[in-house]
């Protein structure tokens, strides 16, 4: 179809020209593709960078050192030293005695309780303990590491301006000036903040710890996983190998993955209805929080484990029915076994969509103010996600740095899990 | 509620095994010695009919050839005989089929009984993605044939050395059998088929997915099996027919055209489209 005008030269010129075209489309496709790409990363170290460096100063405190003169008329009165004689000791006391020798010209009353305020009012729990440990301590002195405020935690981070004026700030000049003395002294150090890990929630930001929700999480998790796996994976076996397909298995379908596309706040009404009012379930409880997240995950988990199923090929199915076994021989012999590792992946992935659900939880109360570790599955708990929602609408600033830091416990949790579904999947996917 | 969806009508009691029948068909559709006989057998896929009317008879030790175009119902009809297609849904049939003169669709068939008795051989090999060991034990174990792990090694030794693989792989016998080449894995499929100590082996196509040293292998095989094994296989390729079986079935369109020793279908064939057939004029 040459016309007698095109010439060879004329068409390789032509050619080379398309090609060059061609090259060009190519590489700008490519840059196009490496922009998006490098967009989320972006977005995602900075993401990690901001809440990384709100947070990290969380898992440090500010302790001061404070010499303690164990005053037998203030801790054990009677002098029995029987644990529970000592419990009732009157620690404060002391404690404020001994802050009162630190600083021996502080005599106003006014004064001095700003002088107590340094410390956290949970020294007079740790000094207690101390000396229920060691009740050889009464009528001695020694020195004692107690956790300092909040306010002097951020201040000690140099998170309090001390340019501002003094009544635009929440440490005041003398404060300042006392904590100066102190460091000069070599009283004041940062430790490691293991109660953020051991404790509870609390109203004072140096003693709110992040157990409570983790404990609260794990407990609606484990629910969760115990439920929706087992559920979701029977009911997938019983779609994919055992249903005919017919009207009812389609309209099954259809309303599962409709249900993996409901909004996951409508779950939580779902639960606080049938759970809580119906079934009278106690509010707040991980028991509840984790009936309402087994049944958001649940469709999610019977699509992926269908999913896995049907990439088991059909030539085992025909091995195995060839050979004479049973249906369910030649589900749970063979094909459930290279089903699984898929169905975990998926239900792995559900967990952590799980664990990082916020909304439905707040619709069962798992919202509210809980300071108590929860022990059991029916105790009132919150959960991580919840946390953060309930820390970063707190009006001190030192949950800042905590909410962030829950944020980083949450992330860890997620990532792990991620990483955990795509080592299973590495490890165990099989391609046929 | 399973996909079991065969429904079996009553036959028209014109099927006793050995008796003359009424057919289209040329040739001889019964034998002396029958295993399988089909009588009257019509399957459907949905509104869609794949075997129209069929008789025939298979013969004990002896190995028939299913010939015939793609898509005229070689593997349905195959599959019949074990009660394959039972695991298809829509598939449905009528008609009767014996096995040893019961009939295997009848309510009180075991099915699993049935594939024991009835072994299959697929098109491509599917041996387990597990040990070779397990892929030959499996069968056995299922059915309760050993009770003791000796019993099951003796088994699992015997059905590998029927099917000419023990010395290939008798040091790797925990290898995954997936991992074998082509022609290795279907006499693995072989020998797995074999381990439940069937009467009667189908094999659809077994050499299609395999290089022609391991397909000379399968049929040199086959031929060895049939002292002990009644054997039915499909196949297109006329030339494996011609070497492997004794008596050869011509299908089309879903009906046997015709039936008969194999040197006679091969060299003088009865019906007009037998010939064109075995002349290469379709396929
Ligand atoms: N599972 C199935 N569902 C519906 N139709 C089928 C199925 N298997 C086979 N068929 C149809 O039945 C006819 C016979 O098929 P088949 O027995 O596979 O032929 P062959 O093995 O001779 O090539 C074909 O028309 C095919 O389309
Ligand atoms: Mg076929």
């Amino acid at each position: 179809m040459n016309s007698i005008s095109d010439t060879s030269a004329v068409r390789a010129r032509r050619v080379a020209k398309r090609l060059r075209r061609r090259h060009w489309a190519e590489r700008r496709f490519r840059l196009y593709g490496l922009t998006a790409v490098l967009l989320s990363v972006g977005f995602m170290v900075f993401l990690f960078a901001n809440i990384i460096g709100k947070g990290y100063r969380a898992f440090e405190q500010t302790y001061i050192r404070v010499d303690i003169n164990y005053a037998e008329e203030l801790i054990d009165p009677n002098g029995t030293r029987l644990a529970q004689d000592l419990a009732d000791g009157n620690y404060q006391g002391v404690i404020k005695a001994s802050m009162r020798a630190q600083f021996p010209d502080v005599v106003e009353r006014s004064e001095q309780r700003k002088l107590y305020g340094l410390l956290s009012e949970s020294a007079e729990r740790a000094l207690k303990d101390h000396v229920v440990g060691n009740p050889g301590l009464i009528g001695h002195s020694d020195s004692v590491w107690l956790l300092a405020d909040d306010h002097i935690d951020l201040l000690v981070k140099g998170e309090i301006s001390t340019e501002a004026a003094e009544e635009d700030r929440r440490v005041d000049d003398q404060e300042i000036k006392w904590m100066a003395a102190l460091t000069a002294g070599h009283r004041v150090e940062r430790h490691f903040n293991w109660s953020f890990f051991t404790e509870g929630d609390s109203r004072e930001p140096e003693q709110a710890g992040i157990l409570g929700a983790v404990k609260g999480s794990l407990f609606a998790l484990l629910i969760t996983i115990g439920l929706s796996f087992p559920i979701g994976v029977a009911a997938a076996l019983y779609l994919e190998e055992f249903a005919r397909r017919d009207h009812f298995t389609d309209v099954i379908e259809v309303n599962i993955n409709n249900l993996a596309a409901v909004p996951s706040i409508v779950f939580g009404i779902l639960g606080l209805s049938v759970f809580i009012q119906f079934f009278g379930l106690p509010r707040s409880s991980p028991l509840v929080g984790g009936l309402v997240l087994t049944l958001m995950t649940l469709p999610t988990i019977i699509i992926s484990s269908r999913a896995a199923l049907k990439a088991v090929p059909p030539s085992i199915r025909q091995a195995a029915f060839g050979i004479g076994a049973s249906r369910v021989q030649m589900v749970l012999h063979h094909v459930l076994p290279l089903a699984l590792p898929g169905m975990l992946t998926g239900a792995i992935i559900g967990m952590a969509r799980a664990l990082g659900e916020t909304a439905p939880l707040l619709m069962i109360g798992m919202v509210s103010f809980v300071a108590d570790v929860p022990t059991n599955l029916s105790s009132a708990a919150t959960a991580l996600p919840v946390q953060v929602y309930l820390w970063s609408s707190s009006a001190e600033q030192a949950f800042v740095e905590r909410t962030s830091a829950a944020i980083m416990v949450l992330l860890a949790f997620l990532l792990t899990m991620n990483l955990l579904a795509v080592i299973l999947r590495n490890r165990f996917e099989r391609r046929w | 509620m399973t996909t079991n969806s065969i429904q079996v009508t009553a036959a028209p009691d014109h099927s006793l095994p050995g008796e003359p029948v009424e057919t289209r068909t040329v040739g001889q559709i019964s034998v002396q010695q029958p295993v399988l006989s089909a009588r009257a057998v019509n399957i459907f896929y949905g509104a869609k009919q794949a075997i129209k009317d069929i008789n025939l008879d298979i013969g004990l030790h002896s190995v028939t050839a299913l010939i015939g175009p793609s898509g005229c119902g070689k593997s349905t009809f195959l599959r019949s005989m074990n009660r394959m297609n039972d695991t298809i849904p829509g598939a449905r049939m009528t008609g009767r089929i014996t096995l040893d003169g019961e009939d295997i669709y009848s309510g009180d068939q075991d099915v699993v009984q049935l594939r024991a008795r009835v072994g299959m051989v697929f098109q491509q090999p599917n041996p387990f993605p597990k040990s070779i060991y397990e892929n030959v034990a499996y069968g056995p174990r299922i059915h309760g044939l050993a009770v003791t792990r000796a019993d099951l090694d003796v088994i699992v030794q015997s059905s590998l050395q029927k099917a000419g693989l023990w010395s290939e792989v008798k040091d790797r016998l925990s290898h995954p059998g997936t991992g074998l080449s082509g022609g290795q894995q279907q006499r693995l499929c072989i020998a797995r088929a074999m381990a439940v100590d069937p009467e009667v082996i189908l094999m659809d196509e077994p050499c299609s997915a395999l290089d022609p040293v391991a397909t000379a292998r399968i049929e040199d095989l086959i031929d060895e099996l049939r002292d002990k094994y009644t054997i039915v296989i499909v196949t297109h390729n006329m030339q494996q027919a011609a070497r492997v079986s004794q008596r050869t079935a011509y299908f089309h369109m879903g009906e046997l055209i015709e039936v008969g020793a194999t040197n006679q279908i091969f060299t003088n064939p009865g019906h007009r489209l037998t010939e064109d057939y075995i002349t290469g004029r379709f396929g």
